[in-house]
């Protein structure tokens, strides 16, 4: 293949000076071994310095640069020019506001993200001279797929619920939510219940599974959502058969 | 302007961030703390730490050894008394990240396993596969969600220290969203904005590395100390420079030059047993590996690409099961980026920038000589690390540092006495918004901002790099000088309020200005060799005249004065740093 450019069509938005987004083209020369996110610093650096976007590792870690390109959502570090064709669409994610360009608020989810209480609830409090709490390795395996989430927020451009219901936890909260809930150190499951079982989302979470599809880190969102509905329903027909036991 | 006031205001939201932040919350609930960072916090570089930990935690290991491997590792620059407070510590803030929900490897009986690292006599690197850093920051950040005394003010750039009558009274930031300059008016400051390694332009470092803290330290009068030691390490991708963990070597991979010959035995590391022994071979401290790369290549023994000379990394032999077990991210990277699967063939890999010894000067409790100002992580220069950081030290030293910052911040907010002069206070704050504006409304910039960054990038990587001589750094140094007055040539072309990143590019390229000429002006004095920092014209380690930290003071036309501090020697006097066959 001998293509020597490839046209960029950027969504712009200027909340200072624009009334509505729209696209840009830019002409940047093509590079087989360029991920998308170097054409678009090629742009920044070359041709166009108020083009706004969020990045930094480079390496598919940090979880900054998530955009929508070509309708899909993905990191654009992770994301080789040599997949597309001569045009590539770049879009910021969907189901957030945009605040300029590719940067979109993400207030909402960092909020989410502190209410399913991400964190160690711990069974027996242990003092840093008694050591570690002894955890086999089986035991790490049960939870350490969902201990890869990096924030990116693909899985909520991704998911239709984010997008019909603002108050749906969303996938990666939720997934959080799971991995503590499965970490054999932790007994915070009764209190994160409030907000995940009783989240308005996850019971309509139609199991579509879009959240999984475009993971980048093959958390599986889909996964924990589906076994917290399992969970939440067992502990509602214990609750309901055995009342006793929630004294 | 806004004026935030709290008691604690911490600059950064990475790992050094976060430890501290919870350090002030649990010493104290009712302080309050003020966490700034220009990124969210799980965007900060220490995401990006791969292998791991070091902390003593094996039986056959000890306190001595790891004492004596760090300050071995760093060549004798490193304080003594810092590194015995930090070797002692390491063991128990592992252990509390382990509390607090770290998914750390374990051995088959659930206790948490260990690896080997470069320069390590016995294995003390804790790990979460290879994705310690990930792991390490993200247990940090979902922790702190717990201390409701802990608020977030996520994307704001942080510029300036407001200092008044020689105190620290806070810091001014710009808050992305809107453009707003923002006063927070704090009793105590920590500064943990990690390092600079953007500096260079070929690096590990995310693009978020540009020294912005150790720039703002250095203009309110902090020296930066030992800049000139800047650590290469020896195995990153060509072309994106993206770190092939040293854990990938802890495993038992190997290094090969074009013949696939292990090289390594040729730079007094070998012999070259099969399983690579500690602190030998492929387990040598990075300093030498580097090096050792650079003479390879200069006898044509590396091999050529499009994105510069290489060696090869190979895993093969380790498997397919233990690559995905301990090695899982490096398996991916490599197959993403090089398009190579360490299973089936060896790994291109060459010295790529990584980590700044040197930084903020502050004392062993991480103050600095600004009475309220403290530093801690990578920004920071303790020192443990000296002339050459170990492999793993980095990761702790963020921890333990970061809660000793923390705890010495509250204790100082707590006994400060006094209210802070607001007026004055503003005033200074004020200057910020000044400086800003002008920025905002030049309208001739002769100069790029990218173009003054990439001459930057340049001369650092021609004249400062693994090899380095009085003519190179010379050179360098001018060049540097001349950077710094052009930059008052640069304008914005984006005059928007809201996120704008022209703006922010703008005021990394003024801190890393100010770092660059630090490392360079400090590397031109030492005249001798020693760890990172290699001069060809000054082959051997000089401990009669620099047994010493460089200290170097801002000065506006980008040429600091440098001067000397002794070093801390509390046990071990200095001697030849031993590695390979001959240490035993």
């Amino acid at each position: 293949m001998s293509r020597d450019t490839v046209q960029l069509e950027i969504l712009r938005y200027d909340p200072e000076k624009d009334s509505e987004p729209y696209f840009s083209t830019y002409e940047v020369p093509f590079n087989d071994d360029w991920v998308v996110l170097d054409a678009i610093n090629y742009v920044k650096e070359n041709l166009d310095r108020t083009l706004t976007y969020r990045w930094s590792c480079h390496m598919a870690v940090c979880g900054s640069c998530g955009m929508v390109i070509n309708g899909e959502p993905v990191l654009s570090c992770h994301t080789f020019m040599r997949d597309y064709g001569d045009k590539i669409r770049i879009e910021p994610l969907q189901n957030f506001p945009v605040e300029r360009d590719l940067v979109v608020v993400i207030d909402d989810f960092v909020e989410k993200l502190g209410s399913v209480k991400p964190y160690i609830v711990p069974k027996v409090e242990k003092t840093v001279d008694e050591g570690e709490y002894i955890q086999s390795p089986a035991q790490l395996a049960v939870f350490k797929q969902y201990t890869a989430c990096i924030n990116c927020l693909l899985c909520y451009s991704a998911c239709p619920q984010v997008g019909l219901n603002p108050g749906f936890v969303g996938p990666a909260a939720l997934a959080l939510a799971h991995r503590y809930n499965l970490d054999s150190r932790d007994v915070g499951r009764a209190a994160r219940e409030d907000v995940v079982a009783s989240n308005p989302g996850i019971w309509e979470c139609s199991f579509v599974g879009a959240c999984s599809e475009v993971c980048p880190k093959s958390v599986d969102p889909a996964a924990a959502i589906q076994q917290t509905k399992i969970a939440s329903t067992v502990d509602y027909f214990t609750d309901f058969l055995t009342p006793w036991r929630k004294q | 302007m806004k004026i935030i006031e709290t008691d604690v205001a911490i600059i950064g939201a990475g790992g050094a961030g976060l430890r501290a932040a919870i350090s002030v919350a649990e010493s104290d609930p009712q302080l309050k703390v003020a966490l700034i960072s220009k990124v969210y916090p799980m965007r900060s570089h220490t995401v990006a730490a791969e292998g791991g930990a070091a902390g003593v935690i094996k039986d056959e290991d000890s306190f001595e050894n790891h004492f004596h491997d760090t300050v071995a590792g760093g060549d004798w620059l490193s304080d003594q008394d810092a590194v015995e407070l930090f070797i002692h510590e390491a063991p128990r803030e592992l252990t509390l990240m382990e509390h607090w929900g770290c998914p750390w490897s374990r051995k088959p009986d659930g206790r948490v396993a260990v690896r080997p690292f470069g320069g390590m006599k016995i294995e003390r690197t804790w790990y979460a596969a290879d994705k310690t850093g990930f792991h390490l920051l993200h247990t940090l950040f979902q922790t702190s969600l717990k201390f409701p005394s802990i608020k977030r003010y996520d994307e704001y750039f942080s510029t300036d220290i407001v200092v008044v009558d020689g105190k620290c009274c806070g810091f001014t930031a710009i808050e992305m969203r809107s453009g707003e300059v923002t006063y927070f008016k704090a009793k105590s400051v920590i500064i943990a904005t990690g390092g600079a390694g953007r500096v260079f332009p070929f690096t590990t470092n995310g693009a978020i590395k540009t020294g912005d803290g150790m720039a703002m330290a250095y203009r309110a009068g902090v020296a930066l100390k030992d800049m000139e030691f800047v650590q290469y390490h020896p195995t990153g991708l060509p072309g994106t420079g993206i770190l092939i963990t040293e854990g990938s070597r802890g495993e038992g991979g190997l290094l090969v030059n074009k013949d696939g010959y292990r090289y390594l035995q040729d730079y007094n590391l070998g012999p070259p047993d099969p399983w690579p022994r500690k602190k030998a071979m492929e387990l040598g401290p990075r300093d030498r590996l580097s090096q050792a790369f650079w003479h390879e290549q200069q006898k044509g023994r590396t091999i050529k690409t499009a994105d510069g000379d290489v060696v090869h990394l190979d895993l093969r032999h380790l498997g397919e099961a233990k690559i995905d077990e301990r090695l899982p991210m490096v398996r991916e990277l490599a197959k993403s980026y090089v398009g190579v699967d360490p299973v089936y063939d060896p790994i291109p890999v060459r010295p790529v920038i990584h980590y700044t010894m040197g930084g903020i000067d502050t004392n062993i409790d991480a103050a600095t000589n600004i009475p309220g100002l403290y530093a801690a992580g990578e920004c920071s220069c303790v020192s443990i690390n000296g002339a050459n950081r170990l492999g793993s030290n980095s990761l702790t030293e963020l921890l333990v540092f970061g809660a000793r910052a923390g705890s010495g911040a509250a204790e100082f907010a707590k006994a400060r006495q006094g209210a802070i002069n607001e007026s004055a206070a503003k005033q200074e704050a004020e200057k910020t918004e000044k400086r800003l504006a002008a920025l905002f409304a030049k309208e001739k910039a002769t100069e790029s901002i990218p173009g003054l960054r990439k001459e930057m990038n340049d001369t650092m990587e021609s004249g400062a790099g693994i090899y380095r001589t009085e003519d190179s750094l010379q050179a360098t140094c001018t060049k540097m000088s001349e950077i710094r007055k052009r930059s008052a040539n640069i304008g914005l072309q984006d005059k928007s309020k809201v996120f704008n990143t022209d703006m922010a590019e703008a005021l990394e390229l003024d801190a890393m200005i100010d770092v660059a000429c630090a490392m360079a002006n400090s590397a031109l004095q030492r005249k001798e060799s020693r760890g990172s920092h290699q001069r060809l014209d000054f082959e051997a380690r000089d401990d009669k005249k620099y047994l010493k930290h460089s200290l170097a003071h801002y000065s506006p036309d980008g040429n600091p004065k440098v001067d000397y501090r002794d070093v801390t020697i509390t046990s071990s006097q200095p001697a030849e740093r031993v590695y390979g066959g001959a240490q035993e």
